[in-house]
């Protein structure tokens, strides 16, 4: 596990962090378009979004160097969803508040930031939200930002590093040429990019521990949204056409036999780059 | 239609991508203008004019976010501006000043396109799902401005021959407390050569290149000797061996050389949705099943660490 860096300053108030964590179709199985409504089928078993348990372990070890505190998931899914939840409570998360209702169904990124801002709020008194960049499933890339700017917070976007101290929040933001340093007062939204720390694996003790967390199950009218906020009506789009990418043909194989290389060469010729 | 572009610089120039969004708006609007949040707007209102702009909208946000001020900015400038259609890049502050945007209007997003149509009042954007293997298109319904995110390489940049857009200064911008995220250092990634996006030449190294300490040898040397340059697949991001800036796939780069070089890439759909645009592909793989050899235009079934060497040695004689 590679250990946050940075001071640690163990005379802080206990920490509240609040972990976006999306339950998602396994990616490796193939995805299948429902053809009603043409959109990603979410039947079956979820699972954790592997992208959401990098915020996992990364709120576990802040929470850790702040000495005191605990760390609450947050999730929207169908069916009352809860395989993917387990999985982060056992790596050590304290509870969870689930947002499950069939009016959710069709709804978009800023509908499902609106879903989580307001779950985020029922939480409780939350210093820092961490979320991926992007879903596996959606990667809409919106949420964290949509979430932060209905909470009113700054969001420090795309974080490959994460410090907290002294009530602010520094992160390494990436950035097309390399990174920047940026920071803000808490309570803030950050969203944390894959391989910010290596996830741990969820212990017996932890899974069986998991099976009695407390897990908030909760409408979107007990959110205090309507219908008209969220689901298909809230989305205001539709898919007006499905179809198959142009196929890319397979050229030229060689098995090398220790003269593969001018081949290259010859083929680079061609295209004379060289 | 009325079609703002979020501008973005890199340097004292235009974006390529904002260029690459400038020529689409060309195309289907009637009045094309940028929004631009950084120093020097009077150097890009040259450019950001020759490609189509007629008006930049401009602020410096200092060291705040830019995210953070572009969409502050834009949702002062969209009553009295009446933008159709608002167009971001889908890059790092794009996509924050999109989706804060999206909120303060309570607008719906479009994200990852890569096809935009215009028909009448109807707007339809085109993205890909399943790795890239079917394609799609969403039309938005409900009140404008309409908000989109587009690809970076996902239409060609050319000039439209216009002379330099009109700056118009944008007053002061309230962000609240977002605005509280301030920079206070910036690192640049050394590079030499090309730019990943912009290089004539892509040499990507995978998994199957072994270590970290194997990426200067076989990559960057071979992408040096062609005047590219170095890519990765995310396996080798995510294990720490290079830069996440050297990613190519669906959460990386997208990348359209004239010869994509892929050593040691399984071929995963994430990565070849990144670089199947390229007009030409070479693979260097040991296992002759990897799925990268369906797309390849010359597929060697061989171990890059004999293979690339010869390579090198070969080229390195011709120079
Ligand atoms: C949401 C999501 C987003 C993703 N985004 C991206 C993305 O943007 N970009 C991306 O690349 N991936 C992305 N991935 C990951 C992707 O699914 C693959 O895991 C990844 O591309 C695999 O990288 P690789 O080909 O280097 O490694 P592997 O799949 O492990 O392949 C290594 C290859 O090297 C070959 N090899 C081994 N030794 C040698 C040798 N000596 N000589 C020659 N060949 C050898 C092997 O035969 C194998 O084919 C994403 C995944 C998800 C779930
Ligand atoms: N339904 C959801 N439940 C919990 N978190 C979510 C949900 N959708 C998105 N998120 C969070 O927001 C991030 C970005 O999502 P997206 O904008 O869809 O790519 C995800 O990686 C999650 O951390």
């Amino acid at each position: 596990m590679k250990p946050v860096t940075g001071i640690i300053d163990r005379s802080q108030e206990p920490m509240h962090v609040a972990v976006c964590v999306k339950q998602i179709p396994d990616p490796a199985m193939p995805g299948e378009l429902d053809p009603g409504t043409n959109t990603l089928k979410r039947e079956g078993k979820l699972i954790l979004d592997e992208s959401d348990s990098y915020g996992v372990e990364m709120a576990l070890q802040l929470v850790d160097k702040a000495g005191s505190g605990e760390v609450t998931l947050v999730s929207m899914a169908p069916n009352n969803e809860v395989s993917g939840l387990r999985t982060a409570l056992a790596m050590g998360a304290a509870k969870a508040v689930l947002v499950s209702d069939p009016a959710l169904a069709g709804s978009d990124a800023l509908s499902t930031a609106k879903v989580l801002a307001k779950a985020i709020e029922r939480a409780g008194d939350v210093d820092l939200v961490l979320t991926a960049t992007e879903s596996t499933d959606g990667y809409t890339g919106t949420v964290p930002a949509q979430i932060a700017e209905l909470l009113g917070w700054p969001s420090l976007t795309f974080a490959k590093h994460v410090d907290i101290a002294d009530g602010k929040v520094t992160i390494q933001r990436q950035t097309e040429a390399g990174y920047d340093v940026v920071s803000a007062s808490l309570p803030a939204v950050v969203s944390v990019t894959a391989g910010v720390v290596e996830p741990r694996y969820p212990s017996f003790k932890g899974i069986m521990a998991a099976k009695n967390k407390p897990v908030d199950q909760c409408t979107a009218s007990d959110l205090g949204l309507g219908a008209d906020q969220v689901g298909w009506a809230g989305a205001r789009q539709t898919i007006v056409s499905v179809g198959a990418a142009p196929a890319r043909e397979a050229g030229e194989k060689v098995e090398d036999d220790g003269s593969a290389h001018e081949r290259v060469v010859q083929f680079l010729e061609q295209l004379k780059v060289i | 239609m009325r079609v703002w572009v979020y501008a973005e610089a890199e340097g004292d120039k235009p974006a390529t991508s904002t260029l690459e969004l400038l020529t689409k708006a060309r195309e289907i609007a009637d009045t094309v203008e940028a929004v631009y949040v950084g120093p020097n707007a009077e150097a890009l209102a040259g450019p950001l004019g020759e490609y189509g702009a007629t008006t930049v909208h401009a602020v410096d946000n200092g060291d705040t976010l830019a995210g953070v001020v572009g969409a502050a900015a834009l949702a002062s400038l969209v009553a009295s501006g009446a933008p159709d259609l608002i167009l971001f890049a889908q890059t790092y502050d794009g996509r924050d000043a999109l989706a804060r945007l999206s909120v303060k209007l309570d607008r719906p997003v479009l994200t990852n396109g890569l096809g935009l149509t215009v028909d009448g009042d109807k707007v339809r954007v085109g993205t890909a799902i399943f790795g890239g293997n079917t394609l799609i298109e969403t039309e938005f319904e409900g009140e404008k401005p309409y908000l989109v995110a587009i690809r970076p390489k996902s239409f060609a940049a050319e000039s439209g021959g216009g002379g330099a857009a009109t700056v118009a200064a944008i007053g002061d911008v309230d962000a609240g407390r977002a605005a509280e995220a301030k920079v206070s250092e910036r690192h640049v990634e050394e590079r030499e050569g090309p730019k990943l996006e912009d290089a004539t030449v892509v040499v990507s190294g995978g998994r199957g290149i072994g270590g970290a300490e194997n990426y200067e040898p076989l990559v960057e040397q071979l992408a040096k000797l062609l005047g590219g340059a170095s890519g990765a697949s995310r396996a080798i991001v995510d294990a720490g061996w290079v830069p996440y800036s050297k990613q190519v796939g669906q959460t990386g780069k997208t990348v359209k050389p004239k010869v994509y070089i892929a050593l040691g890439i399984s071929g995963a759909t994430q990565h070849l949705v990144g670089m199947k645009g390229s007009d030409n592909i070479i693979a260097v793989n040991k296992d002759g099943e990897a799925p990268i050899f369906g797309i390849a235009d010359l597929g060697v079934v061989g171990d890059v660490h004999k293979v690339v060497p010869k390579l090198i040695e070969t080229l390195k004689a011709r120079h």
